[in-house]
């Protein structure tokens, strides 16, 4: 057997590939839905964040930044753990899925809020003072004039942040969710062979390429017409 | 915190405004310090002054866009000061321009009239078209309605902010430098409106250094130095023979320019 050969065995072993795929497409359907479940609530709770800080009640507000600075500074896994591991202690036990859903969920709402607070501050004063010399209350300015405006300077962040976070997935294997990896992990274990790891990687991209590339679209699609 | 002063002695008139004793701090500067304003119905006031004078602030104290720190204001017969006054209701009849146009940049000229028709008038989305198409037409954009406002020049952006002031038709407009952040070519067509606008009988008041404008349309010129009203009277007064030293100096500076 060549080197080459070898290579070929260990990472493109089709007889091990058709063995594990169906367990790894189990693992791709379950990545999708966790990372939906964490874009939906961790852009929703920063968003809705973000807007609670415009509002600059400053106890409210240390909150948030008290919040958003903890979930930003923590390790995902290190949450993960805490919360799949410790909370039973406390006679509260989570699930893996839920554990992960929530961890993530937290870490992208703390650097979504950021980032759309970011956009929030960056539409002109203008903008405010205009609308509400028209009579638009603070609520009606924020809706319709600043959030618009603000969404779209924040989309490319986001894009990238969510896509950063939502590949944080993967850390659920640790705590015996059978997502892409650990459906692969499990398939190496069994059949003593890396390929169903080769599968898992083709899976990420089959799933996160299209999501790049949506990204890409959407900047495009929200830029203003000049 | 208010002095009542010149409350109960002015009565409200429709479509006046009634500045009395305005006071304005920002932190330990004070910017306004005790301004009087009076605008009759239909009259174009004119206020002139250096740079710091105050003259922006004031005129953004009159739709509250500024707190006072004192006084008191009608507009209207709206005493804008009263914490029991709708500001929002109040700021539907006080338009206002801006140097900058401040449009918004994700809506068509007719979205950016249109806005505050369906969100603060209320109107049903047909009629608040038509409206908004009514406005465009009378600051001659109405050929622009579906464009965008980075797709507009300056000139026309300012009008469209025009139309989304009038829209609503306020008691009063106000300018704030609407002609300084344009290009020479385009001041025109804006103060053209402008003076539409005048014709039709609107009460304005104009922060701007256009003394050709001011002239030929304002029915009084008030100039304003350090936080003061220092010296007001008819454009010819003013301008051909200032009383004061400070606006003889003032006027001297334009006119050489």
């Amino acid at each position: 057997m060549t080197n080459w050969d070898r290579f070929l065995d260990s990472f493109f072993n089709m007889r091990v590939a058709a063995e594990h795929l169906p367990k790894i497409i189990d693992g791709f359907c379950l990545t999708i839905v966790l990372a939906l479940c964490i874009i939906v609530t961790g852009l929703a709770a920063g968003l809705l964040m973000a807007v609670i800080r415009s509002f600059a009640i400053r106890p409210l507000n240390w909150f948030i930044i008290f919040l958003v600075d903890l979930f930003r500074a923590l390790p995902p896994l290190v949450i993960i753990a805490l919360l799949y591991f410790g909370l039973p202690a406390a006679g509260l036990s989570l699930s893996g899925f839920a554990s992960a859903w929530l961890a993530l969920s937290l870490v992208l709402m703390a650097f979504a809020e950021e980032i759309f607070w970011a956009g929030i501050t960056a539409v002109p004063k203008g903008q405010w003072e205009a609308a509400r010399s028209t009579g638009l209350t603070f609520l009606q300015t924020l809706g319709f004039v600043v959030l618009p405006q603000a969404l779209r300077l924040t989309i490319p962040p986001l894009t990238n942040r969510t896509i950063a976070i939502t590949k944080g997935t993967a850390l659920a294997s640790v705590v015996a969710v059978p997502e892409i990896l650990g459906a692969a992990q499990a398939g190496v274990s069994f059949s003593f062979n890396p390929t169903p790891l080769t599968l898992g990687a083709l899976a990420y991209l089959v799933l996160f390429l299209p999501v790049v590339v949506l990204g890409r679209w959407i900047e495009t699609r929200f830029a203003w017409k000049r | 915190m208010r002095d009542g002063e010149g409350r109960m002695d002015a009565p409200p008139v429709r479509g006046t405004i009634q500045a009395h004793g305005i006071h304005k701090h920002f932190g330990a500067l004070h910017v306004l310090k005790g301004v009087d304003l009076v605008v009759a119905e239909r009259e174009l006031v004119f206020v002139i002054g250096p740079s710091g004078s105050g003259k922006s602030t004031l005129l953004r104290c009159l739709n509250r866009l500024e707190e006072p720190s004192s006084g008191s204001i009608l507009v209207d017969g709206i005493d804008l000061l009263d914490r029991r006054t709708d500001i929002n209701k109040a700021r539907q009849r006080i338009g206002m321009v801006f140097q900058n146009f401040n449009l918004y940049p994700h809506m068509t000229a007719l979205g950016n009239v249109m806005l505050a028709l369906r969100k603060v008038l209320r109107l049903p989305r047909a009629e608040a078209a038509n409206r908004a198409a009514a406005a465009l037409e009378r600051v001659h954009l109405a050929d622009r309605a579906a464009h965008y406002p980075g797709q507009l020049s300056g000139g026309q952006q300012q009008r469209v902010a025009i139309a989304r002031a009038i829209a609503l038709e306020p008691r009063v407009m106000l300018f704030d430098e609407p002609t300084s952040a344009l290009d020479p070519e385009l001041v025109g067509g804006v103060l053209q409106v402008m003076r539409e606008l005048r014709e039709d009988g609107m009460t304005m008041v104009v922060v701007s250094h256009e003394m050709g404008f001011a002239r030929a349309a304002a029915d009084r010129v008030v100039f304003m130095a350090d936080g003061l009203i220092v010296e007001q009277g008819r454009p010819e007064e003013i301008f051909a023979a200032p009383k004061h030293e400070r606006t003889r100096a003032f006027i001297g500076q334009i006119e050489r320019h």
